[in-house]
């Protein structure tokens, strides 16, 4: 789960992190209140789950509170589009206001699970403030990792080889470390799956703070972390996706017109891929999940056909925990209810498979069967252009 | 021979006494595996289905002489049970569990090195099956064969997709072993690899890889130094947008990495017969026997 800059700068400054002053706002009355209550010049930054906004036209300084007031009504309701939001962008519902700050020096700190050593690692590097994966790829020297013990956490001489490395000077070094360390105790005690300060400022007067600030929390995780849930921002995902995840489908919305049902992630996506190498484009991801009962299978389903670009489903289950029986009776209980707004071909196979295609049979309905992902991505293809 | 389980493995079920527990314990039992009983902390010393369930790990072990354990547990308590079955000494452990925490993982993989005897097959994952012989998981064994095919996998339904297709084919299968598909995992493609390389009935393999990471590329690297026998591979996500989290947690392109494109390409340049469509895999192996 992504949150916003302002929740994850309050997370690391519980955890002592330094943080510049400031407040998120919903309008521009609450903007101008903040700036007025900061004073000095402030900088307004538009709060949307994407980077990039600087170029976008999302961060601005204001030397007045009556500027900041006019920046953030010009802000809020706007649509963002940046490099990662993709070209429909993001609508601008709140905005940090922050006292504004003269930056000496603009720094990379980061902390990932690293999958193949089974350890976190913290990364940081001297050029801060851009974009990290370009850095990755073009100048991959300059970021200094350190892999970090899971038993013994992050020890003070890592944080201080990664100071040195990026050009820290000895005052420096400890404040560093400071921060280093008080990142890693956010990121364990909050679940998360990344954290980034990007940039981490040293100020003209040589204070270290972290002028920018990103968190993924683990959804797996969240069960434990109740307040953790209220940083959801509905605003920021799909419709059809919150509607999903609230029966733990785990659905993702694309641009194509073949709406998908599968089990298992894997088997989703090479069913995303086969429907595009028989000429058809998917109108979504839609992962039941390895044991779906047969509620799940009816919410899937009127899910998909809520998507209005949806022209023909294909379903198609591999049986392991989940049964194909209960599949066909979710499905024929599914179309009962709903009707059969767009062709539906089934797809099935594993675990009473010869149940599931009575029940499929026996319902009278006139849905399309195959035996093979091939001629089910076929027919889908044909049927959705028919 | 097979790899990982075979008609010597003695096994345990963590969570046999839950709805998915009973209904694989059972398939297990059926598919010729020597189920051995359960363990459901707080029902000790008590039955179900014919098997006696105990409330520790290191009490079934010892009743029962316990070589393995399967983990059908929910996500908040599985890294436990993933610890508790190597502290007492089972050489595999294989936990189904979807959903576990990462930082949980992490602990529960730290534990694991300590305790280099164990070899943890996902979590997230179908199991591992030798047909005819035994199986610790959730693969359908009527979907299987006895046959000379290994498939490794990082996806659950895409591995029976593959059982699916050999079996038709007549070809069949020694081992299937489904990796798992979270961040972290206790063996990789590369780990699995290893085994059936070592395994002379298996004479050719199924690699199933998925956007996400670099293990496939890990995979190939190792496949152009060491493996000899021949390989197909199959990446799902080809069409997957970047930055969003395809259903497996491992499974997302971050920052133009862990692309379908890139480990294919990784994987071809090894010698491996890279498939483009889930439905050639069967075929492409043999084409290639």
């Amino acid at each position: 789960m992504k949150i916003h800059e302002y929740q994850a700068k309050a997370i690391l400054g519980r955890h002592g992190v330094a943080v510049p002053r400031g407040e998120v706002a919903f309008s521009a009355s609450e903007a101008g209140d903040v700036a007025r209550r900061l004073g000095g010049v402030v900088v307004v930054k538009a709060q949307i789950h994407a980077g990039g906004r600087g170029k976008g036209g999302g961060v601005k300084l204001a030397r007045t509170p009556a500027e900041a007031e006019t920046i953030a009504a010009q802000m809020l309701g706007m649509t963002l589009v940046t490099h990662q939001t993709g070209p429909a962008g993001r609508m601008v519902t709140r905005v940090l206001v922050e006292e504004g700050l003269q930056m000496a020096r603009e720094l990379y700190l980061g902390l990932v699970i690293d999958r193949a050593a089974g350890k976190p690692v913290m990364m940081a590097s001297a050029a801060g403030g851009m974009d990290i994966e370009e850095v990755a790829a073009s100048t991959p020297e300059r970021i200094v990792r350190a892999a970090i013990e899971p038993g013994v956490g992050l020890v003070p001489f890592q944080a201080r080889q990664l100071g040195f490395a990026i050009g820290l000077d000895g005052p420096r070094v400890p404040a560093f470390g400071g921060i280093a360390s008080a990142l890693y105790d956010a990121f364990m005690a909050s679940d998360a799956t990344l954290i980034e300060i990007n940039p981490l400022v040293v100020t003209s007067g040589g204070a270290l703070l972290a002028l920018d600030a990103k968190i993924s929390l683990d959804d797996n995780a969240l069960y434990r972390h109740p307040d953790a849930r209220e940083l959801r921002d509905a605003g920021e995902e799909d419709p059809l996706e919150i509607e999903a995840s609230k029966f733990s489908l785990n659905y993702i919305h694309l641009d194509g017109n073949i709406g998908c049902m599968v089990n298992g992630a894997g088997l989703a996506m090479a069913t995303m891929d086969i429907i595009k190498l028989a000429g058809g484009q998917p109108a979504n991801f839609l992962d039941v999940g390895g044991g779906a009962n047969a509620e799940q299978i009816r919410n899937a389903f009127r899910i998909l056909m809520s998507d209005e670009k949806v022209k023909a489903v294909l379903i198609n289950i591999f049986g392991g925990i989940l049964r194909c029986d209960v599949l066909a009776s979710g499905v024929v209980a599914a179309v009962r209810e709903l009707g059969l707004a767009s062709p539906v071909v089934i797809r099935m196979e594993g675990t009473n498979v010869e149940e599931g295609k009575r029940i499929l049979r026996e319902s009278g309905m006139p849905l399309t069967t195959a035996d093979t992902m091939d001629e089910a991505a076929a027919a889908a293809v044909r049927l959705a252009g028919a | 021979m097979a790899v990982l389980i075979d008609t010597h493995t003695r096994l345990l079920v963590q969570g046999l006494t839950g709805r998915e527990g009973t209904f694989h314990a059972k398939n297990a039992k059926a598919a010729g595996t020597t189920v051995v009983g359960g363990v459901t902390p707080g029902k000790g010393g008590s039955a179900h289905e014919g098997w006696p369930i105990f409330d520790t790990v290191q009490a079934a072990v010892r009743e029962t002489g316990a070589n393995a354990s399967v983990i059908f547990v929910p996500p908040a308590f599985a890294a436990d049970a993933i610890m508790e079955a190597a502290d007492a000494g089972l050489a595999l452990v294989v936990c189904i569990t979807e959903g576990i925490p990462t930082l949980d993982m992490l602990r529960a993989l730290t534990f694991l090195k300590a305790r280099p005897a164990t070899r943890l097959v996902g979590p997230n994952c179908p199991g591992v099956i030798s047909p005819g012989r035994a199986k610790a998981g959730i693969i359908p064994a009527h979907i299987c064969r006895e046959g000379r095919v290994g498939v490794v996998s990082r996806s659950g339904t895409l591995t029976y997709e593959a059982i699916h297709q050999l079996t038709r084919l007549g070809l069949g299968q020694t081992t299937c072993i489904g990796i798992g598909g979270d961040p972290l995992i206790g063996t990789s493609h590369v780990d699995a690899l290893r085994l059936v390389a070592d395994d002379d009935e298996t004479a050719a393999v199924v690699l199933i890889g998925e956007i996400g990471g670099t293990a496939e590329e890990e995979a190939a690297a190792w496949i152009k130094a060491n493996f000899r026998k021949p390989v197909v591979g199959f990446i799902a996500g080809q069409t997957a947008p970047p930055g969003r989290r395809m259903g497996h947690a491992g499974a997302i392109i971050a920052g133009g990495q862990g692309t379908a494109a890139e480990k294919m390409a990784a994987l071809a340049a090894a010698g491996v017969r890279v498939v483009r469509s889930p439905a050639d895999m069967g075929k492409a192996v043999r084409e290639m026997l």
